[in-house]
């Protein structure tokens, strides 16, 4: 477990070297400079507006973190030939994967929140600024701390994509890895259409293997509720909890099988 | 050294001639577009496709869509083209509304931008409907777009039987108003007359959450004082007229026969016009509230 997390903290440390923390300031520039133009361009629709941006931009800046980071988690070490120093050392090839996978799940959290914390900033700015009776004809407050909901899923979301990203560095290249893990990504948003895929077709095969992908393939788009609580409605807790529990699940599924193929992965 | 330096200066002079070009640029007087072709660009005016394509972006991409609805309805608005065309106003809209079905404020105010008569809109109440009963599919408990709907029946097809009709519906919903049924009963009753549009001008003005809404209902009352205060002020140069057997001659002369103790003005401050040869009261040619509704459309 200490290993894990010596592991956990070098990657961390590693992507601070690598200026990824950068990313934060083009979000809180993109996020205050977004705010001033939405005002000038569209009619009192502020507040909804910064809130659908700053939420996307959390999404798109953790995922091109996960992506591009996540792929070359292991394949570096390789590259750089450190994985003989690291895997000579008393440590099990295991506790070096999740400690990589930990440190840049930390790295994402870390992102996170400071996003996070720009973005409570900025609608906190659009909360003191707005006229009250601006603010009374908003379906929530700007700082609804129900949009931390829709973060959390998010974190959630990315620690999967970070996890089948890592999957692929095990056993592909960079280059690859992220086309795989991009299209994953992208299957995974149509999930319902292949769940609707059989009742639209006649062969019943066909459908019984769009319904098997279905299954197989992550479900992104449950963790979508961007748009549910941007416009205040209510997302039930047990939506939450079992969107939880399956993202957890698939998580741990995809890193038991990125150890399965790194044991046995052959760096001779 | 030199060569840094020299690669320095290259860069300085580059970045100037880059700056100082597009200036010149600018200046250029834009290049004709062929006859009949719309600048208006729709890249996908499928909502399905549109819907599939943008993963878990879809508010995002309604903002963009919204903020394009915005920009299309003020910029062809403001246009000084004689053919200016809203040709991708409602397709925008409908995009809008399919990636964000709970963007309200699309249907309230992308069915005013679609209703107003062309040129200020595109003067297509039949698409303001549609837009509005595609939210009602959405969102069937949610009065103001019940409400929108009689609106646009009222106001632009000046169809008081659908408007009074549209108004009972809203005040069946939940959390509606109380002033919907009255409302729709004196629709019905009298559709189109002043007292009808004030209670709806009044309300909209309370009630509104945009200030671009209320300060058009603002506008509006302050027309229907305007054509009240006309019939005032006509029934009294009438009544001089029946005492010395001609209209006035200006204003002065109902003000010597006691009538008057002033020039009137209209809501806005700007005195009304009296016409001598006829003792016909309008509003001033310079008056921001020109035009005032037409009897066949009242307001």
């Amino acid at each position: 477990m200490k290993v894990i997390g010596h592991v956990a903290v070098n990657v961390f440390k590693e992507s601070v070297r690598d200026k990824v923390l950068y990313n934060l300031v083009v979000f809180a520039v993109l996020l205050m400079s977004a705010s001033y133009l939405i005002g000038e361009l569209t009619a009192g629709q502020d507040v909804k507006i910064i809130k659908d941006l700053g939420l996307a931009s959390i999404s798109v800046f953790g995922l091109l973190i996960a992506v591009f980071i996540g792929i070359g988690l292991v394949w570096k070490e390789v590259e750089k030939r450190s994985i003989y120093t690291l895997l000579s050392k008393p440590m099990r090839r295991q506790d070096l994967l999740l400690g990589k996978y930990l440190g840049l799940v930390l790295t994402l959290i870390i992102n996170v929140a400071v996003m996070t914390a720009a973005y409570y900033a900025v609608l906190a700015y659009f909360q003191a600024v707005s006229p009250p009776d601006l603010r009374a004809s908003w379906p929530a407050p700007a700082t609804d701390p129900a949009l931390l909901t829709a973060i959390a899923l998010i974190v959630l979301e990315l620690m999967l994509v970070t996890a089948i990203a890592l999957l692929f560095s095990t056993f592909s290249s960079p280059f690859l890895s992220a086309i795989l893990t991009t299209a994953v990504w992208v299957i995974g948003h149509f999930n319902q259409d292949l769940r609707d895929y059989g009742a639209t077709i006649p062969s019943p095969i066909a459908a019984s293997i769009a319904r098997g992908v279905y299954y197989v393939i992550p479900n992104f788009s449950a963790f979508d509720v961007k748009l549910q609580v941007v416009h205040a409605q209510a997302i039930p807790r047990g939506y939450i909890g079992l969107t939880t529990v399956y993202g957890l699940t698939y998580i741990a599924l995809v890193l038991v099988t990125a150890v399965i193929v790194f044991s046995k992965r052959d760096f001779k | 050294m030199k060569v840094h330096a020299a690669g320095w200066t290259a860069l300085v002079v580059l970045f100037a001639a880059v700056i100082g070009l597009q200036m010149i640029q600018a200046n250029q007087p834009p290049l004709a577009t062929p006859e009949g072709v719309s600048t208006n660009l729709l890249y996908v005016r499928s909502p399905q496709v549109l819907e599939r394509t943008t993963l878990s972006f879809h508010a995002l991409l309604a903002d963009i869509y919204w903020i394009r609805a915005v920009q299309h309805y003020g910029g062809t608005k403001l246009s000084k083209e004689p053919n200016k065309r809203y040709d991708v106003l409602y397709p925008l809209l409908d995009l809008t509304t399919s990636l964000d079905p709970y963007f309200d404020v699309v249907y309230k105010f992308g069915s005013v931008f679609l209703a107003e008569p062309y040129p200020g809109g595109a003067g297509r109440p039949d698409q303001a409907i549609a837009l509005l009963q595609k939210g009602l599919r959405t969102r069937s408990d949610k009065w103001e777009l019940a409400q929108g709907i009689g609106f646009v029946y009222y106001w632009w097809r000046a169809d008081y039987q659908n408007a009074a009709m549209w108004f009972n519906r809203a005040a069946d919903m939940p959390k509606a108003p109380d002033w919907l049924r009255p409302l729709a009963a004196v629709t019905l009753a009298q559709g189109g007359n002043r007292a009808s549009s004030r209670v709806l001008w009044t309300e909209i003005a309370r009630n509104a959450d945009a200030d671009w809404l209320r300060t058009q209902a603002s506008f509006r009352l302050n027309q229907l004082d305007a054509l009240d205060g006309i019939d005032f002020i006509q029934r009294i140069v009438d009544e001089y007229r029946g005492r010395t057997g001609a209209p006035p001659a200006s204003w002065d002369d109902m003000m010597r026969a006691g009538l008057l103790r002033g020039v009137p003005p209209d809501p806005t401050g700007v005195p009304f016009r009296l016409d001598p040869a006829t003792g016909k009261v309008t509003l001033d040619p310079n008056s921001s509230l020109n035009p005032l509704p037409s009897a066949e459309h009242p307001l």
